[in-house]
């Protein structure tokens, strides 16, 4: 037991050595110190997570009981790294080009940012990678227990499963305090990478430490062992060829399409180049790791009594031959493969689950808008959080549920066959322009209804999912449909089988149904960034870069800022940095500072692309350039909101410099008729004064001279009683104040009524006046008073004005465009003009003043037509003066 | 010293009440009615004063008056002015053309008398 309890707590100090392993690459990483974390070694490290303890334990017992089989399972990942380094090097390019942050992100980017298809995937994975996770917590409870009954301390079933409740806690709890610190632009997770990569080292040390154990230790030496190795079944070639084919394809494509090896590949990944180095490195890793395999297993199967399992020989060769610590060791191994792949998995899967489907649903919760907000950013932590919880605990209650039995063993290739649909549409995509979203749909739903219907539901064994009538005779007796001999092709491997039809189908039918239909405008522009990504992106560089690119930085905020602006917040950051110039490094930290600076003035979207231009070498997403657009129309908006301001502005200053030249102008007026008034009040009143003064002073007057200076006087007070009372009408009428009194009466009545007025006084028999008494015969209703005053005023014009020498005045009365009108023409000079248009103006008098009258009568007349909705105007070419009045229709009540 | 007066004004009323005032003091008195020739009348009578209106048919007063200074014979002429158009403005027009007196309409017919007797005599 004592052992055991130093297990226990080697485990422990190997879990906090984890956490500070971790904590301090954060650490390093953030203070951008952590130069050593971006060497190409810790990537072909991390890449080792493709080693799981599946294959730690596993490949042992793989040799044990199919021979050199296992060997694919290395040799297809090493192929793809040797000889798919351009595929890869695509891939990565299109992951950092695009901000790609998981397999199901880059599938949905590609294919029209199709959420459902990321939502597709990210379940498949799920479904894909639970059985696993499952599997990693069985390795480390089932290797406890090992470890604990060669103690004689069997474990009972609960301990087991606390045992694995324990860990998937443990794990949870890891990858949640270094997968979600914080939200990385890149997505990157320094301490994760930092522990996997330690891990790493210490499989291959105690796998290296168990053989090299078994060889010297137990073997006797290389060659008696090779000897051994000979003599044994497994030394025996027996390659099938269809099967290690299927596996060596599974194995490469699994390696490319695994969400956690998409995550250590491509979304960890620091610089291209790095590629170079994994490109040989990683396969001699692999290589160094199925050394040993085949002498532990022959060894093993030498040493250990019948029918143990070959599966757990790393760990049970050394404990049988009293080895503890190399148990010890062996067990550490075992466990960092099981925890680097679930920290991992449970990362990338954690990422899809959270922006793929819980983030989406929060979104649509939302009101509109709180997708700017700042608190998204706790959201998605929050959900990350979650889902990283979510995906551990249902692989843990994959585990208990299905018992932890031998089912699980089988897992891995079937894991492998599943994720291995992702191939077509992922190499489709970004290598085929023509591929479309429906292609991808229809291409993933095909292979993965004919890997769980020959390969998933079989696996749990004939009665279980699938009965076995099933099995035997295909669904409904449809023969051909057998879930393992399609077609009627029997005797093939069923893995071989399942693999090679789901993914001929799922590739056929990807590709027919991406010919048949068009991709839309999205599919087409983010398949030709995809297709074209060498093009379309620069060679890029490291995320934290060099110092000249803190200058080009410095060039974008001074423009975007301000000089003055910028350059203090650069000194402030290099201060705070602790750099001696003026210039920061430029650390993820420090951009995530500026790029927040820059978003004050241009938009998120547009700082982040900016940022991304120079430091992340990252061409401008369609979601970049369509949240730029976005941005610059709100902002045209905005501009275009002040022009119409700025014009609305240029519209009152016109109406106002309008209104006041109209006010100056009336204030023009306004003078000049007080001095007209002025003027015509003067001038009877200077008569009436000086023949006043003459009676009053004068004693000699005859009494001829006393009438005649009084009737002067009396005259002209009758002037300035008529000029007064023109006045008070004219300003009654202007002012629209003036009461009509609307009365019934025959035209020819008024006009009688307005020559016997007019005519009057000298002269008055003079004047002719022809008019005809049928046309006149018509009844008007309107304010016959004011209308007879317009009719008194023309004729007496007539009177005073015409200078014919036998003037007469012609009164004819018509209809024009429907209205009645009344033209008075006489024969007299006419009017010259230049003066036709001043005529009705106040205080005009034309020609010479023979005529007293102070020029308003014209005025009156045009404001009583108005006040009548008529009009009065002088009528040109008439050859004497002519002036008509018009009335409207229904003024005329009746022409008989 | 001459005794004659020109006229020039259009309201006939305040002619005869001028010629009146002006007749009784011992003046001969001639008038004229309108702007158009009224440079030509004064040119020809060559009175000793014109008394001169503002508001005239076809020329106004201060053109009138510009002219006759403009002419050497004209230029000391004493011009007596009348306006009705009694704002501050009328007396300033006034007296840049020229005007010797100025005066308001209506007037006192002992202040006409006054400024006639003072003007010829000045």
């Amino acid at each position: 037991m004592g052992t055991l309890n130093i297990l226990v707590g080697v485990c422990l100090i190997y879990v906090v050595f984890l956490f500070l392993i971790a904590f301090a690459a954060e650490r390093a990483a953030l203070e951008g110190k952590g130069g050593w974390l971006r060497s190409p070694l810790i990537y072909t490290l991390s890449l080792s997570i493709y080693c799981t303890a599946w294959t730690f334990y596993g490949a042992v017992g793989y040799a044990a009981r199919s021979g050199l089989e296992y060997l694919t399972i290395y040799i297809g990942p090493s192929l793809v790294m040797i000889g798919w380094w351009w595929l890869l090097r695509k891939l990565v390019r299109i992951g950092r080009s695009q901000r790609i942050t998981s397999i199901a992100d880059l599938i949905s980017s590609r294919y029209g940012k199709s959420n459902l298809l990321a939502v597709g995937v990210t379940v498949l994975a799920v479904i894909g990678t639970t059985p696993y996770i499952a599997l990693q917590l069985q390795s480390v409870t089932v290797s406890f227990d090992v470890f604990s009954s060669s103690y004689g301390a069997e474990l009972t079933e609960a301990a087991q499963g606390s045992n694995a409740l324990l860990v998937a806690a443990g794990l949870t709890l890891f990858t949640i305090v270094f997968g979600t610190r914080n939200l990385d632009v890149n997505e990157r997770h320094h301490g994760v990478v930092m522990a996997v990569a330690v891990e790493a080292i210490v499989k291959l040390f105690a796998l290296l430490a168990v053989g090299i154990f078994v060889v010297w230790g137990l073997g006797g030496g290389v060659s008696e062992t090779l000897a051994r190795i000979d003599a044994s079944e497994i030394g025996q070639w027996q390659m099938r060829g269809d099967r290690w084919a299927t596996l060596i394809f599974l194995s490469g494509a699994a390696f490319l399409c695994l969400p956690r090896m998409f995550q250590v590949m491509v979304v960890e990944n620091e610089a291209e180049d790095h590629l170079r180095t994994a490109s040989w490195a990683f396969p001699a890793y692999l290589m160094i790791m199925s050394l040993f395999v085949v002498p532990i297993a022959v060894v093993g199967l030498d040493l250990m009594p019948a029918g143990s399992n070959p599966d757990f020989f790393v760990l049970t060769v050394p404990l049988a031959t009293g080895n503890d610590a190399l148990a010890m060791l062996s067990f550490l191994g075992g466990f960092s493969s099981a925890t680097s792949m679930v920290i991992v998995a449970a990362l990338a899967l954690s990422t899809m689950v959270s922006n793929h489907i819980v983030m989406p649903i929060w979104l649509s919760t939302q009101s509109v808008g709180a997708s700017v907000s700042g608190d998204v950013r706790h959201v998605v932590l929050l959900s990350r959080r979650i889902s990283i919880g979510a995906v551990v605990f249902l692989g843990y209650l994959y585990f208990r549920l299905s018992g932890g039995g031998t089912a699980l063993a089988s897992i891995g290739l079937i894991s492998f066959a599943g994720v291995a649909q992702f191939l077509p549409v992922l190499i489709g995509g970004i290598f085929w322009r023509g591929a479309t979203r429906t292609g991808a749909f229809v291409g993933l739903t095909v292979g993965f209804v004919i890997w769980a219907y020959t390969l998933l539901l079989p696996s749990f064994g004939a009665g279980t999912l699938v009965s076995a009538t099933m099995l035997a005779e295909g669904p409904m007796g449809l023969g051909w449909l057998r879930p393992q001999a399609f077609f009627g092709i029997t005797g093939m491997d069923p893995l071989v089988h399942a693999v090679f039809w789901s993914i001929l189908l799922n590739t056929m039918s990807f590709f027919i149904a991406s010919l048949v239909g068009f991709p839309s405008p999205l599919e087409r522009l983010q398949g030709a960034q995809f297709v074209n990504v060498f093009e379309h992106s620069s060679t890029p560089q490291s995320w934290a870069g060099s110092l000249a690119q803190t200058e080009d930085l410095m060039v974008m905020a001074q423009r975007i800022i301000g000089a003055r602006e910028a350059q203090n917040l650069f000194e402030r950051e290099a201060k705070r940095q602790g750099m001696s110039g003026l210039l920061p490094e430029p650390s993820p930290d420090f951009l995530q500072r500026l790029e927040r600076e820059l978003a004050g003035s241009v938009g998120a979207a547009t700082a982040h692309a900016m940022i991304g231009q120079i430091v992340g070498g990252a061409s401008v997403s369609v979601e970049d350039l369509m949240a730029v657009a976005d941005e610059t129309a709100q902002m045209m908006e905005y501009s275009s909101k002040l022009e119409a301001k700025s014009e609305e502005q240029a519209r009152t200053a016109r109406q106002l410099r309008q209104a006041n030249e109209k006010l100056t102008l009336i204030s023009e007026q306004k003078d000049s008729f007080l001095s007209q008034v002025s003027h015509e009040l003067r001038t009877p009143m200077t008569s009436i004064r000086a023949f006043s003064e003459i009676l009053r002073d004068s004693d000699r007057l005859s009494e001829d001279e006393k009438i005649k200076y009084s009737s002067i006087i009396h005259d002209e007070a009758l002037r300035l009683t008529r000029l007064l009372d023109d006045l008070l009408d004219l300003s009654v009428l202007e002012s629209g104040r003036v009461n009509l009194n609307m009365q019934s009466g025959s035209l020819k009545g008024i006009l009688d009524h307005a020559v016997a007025s007019a005519l009057t006084g000298a002269g008055a028999d003079k004047m002719r006046v022809m008019r005809n008494a049928t046309s006149e015969d018509i009844t008007l209703h309107t304010d016959l008073d004011r209308l007879s005053q317009v009719f008194i005023n023309l004729i007496g014009n007539a009177q005073k004005y015409c200078d014919a020498s036998a003037p007469n005045l012609r009164i004819d009365v018509g209809r024009s465009n429907g209205a009645l009108v009344v033209d008075f023409i006489d024969n007299g000079r006419g009017i010259p003009k230049a003066e036709q248009a001043v005529i009705f103006e106040k205080f005009s008098r034309t020609g010479e003043q023979k005529v007293k009258g102070a020029g308003l009568g014209l005025a009156i007349c045009r404001e009583i037509m108005t006040r009548l909705e008529g009009a009065v105007e002088y009528l040109p070419g008439q050859g004497g003066a002519a002036f008509r009045v018009t009335l409207p229709e229904e003024v005329a009540l009746a022409a008989q | 010293m001459g005794k004659n007066v020109l006229v020039i004004e259009d309201e006939p009323n305040i002619i005869e009440a001028i010629s009146f005032i002006l007749s009784r003091d011992g003046w001969s008195v001639a008038t004229h009615s309108n702007g158009h020739d009224a440079v030509g009348v004064v040119q020809e009578a060559m009175p000793d004063l014109v008394i001169l209106d503002v508001m005239l048919p076809g020329k106004t007063g201060y053109d009138i008056l510009r002219e006759l200074r403009s002419e050497d014979a004209t230029q000391g002429l004493p011009v007596l002015m009348l306006t009705a158009k009694g704002q501050v403005k009328d007396r300033e027009m006034a007296e840049r053309a020229g005007a010797s007196r100025f005066m308001t309409k209506p007037f006192s017919n002992a202040e006409v008398l006054n400024a006639v007797r003072e003007l010829v005599a000045g």
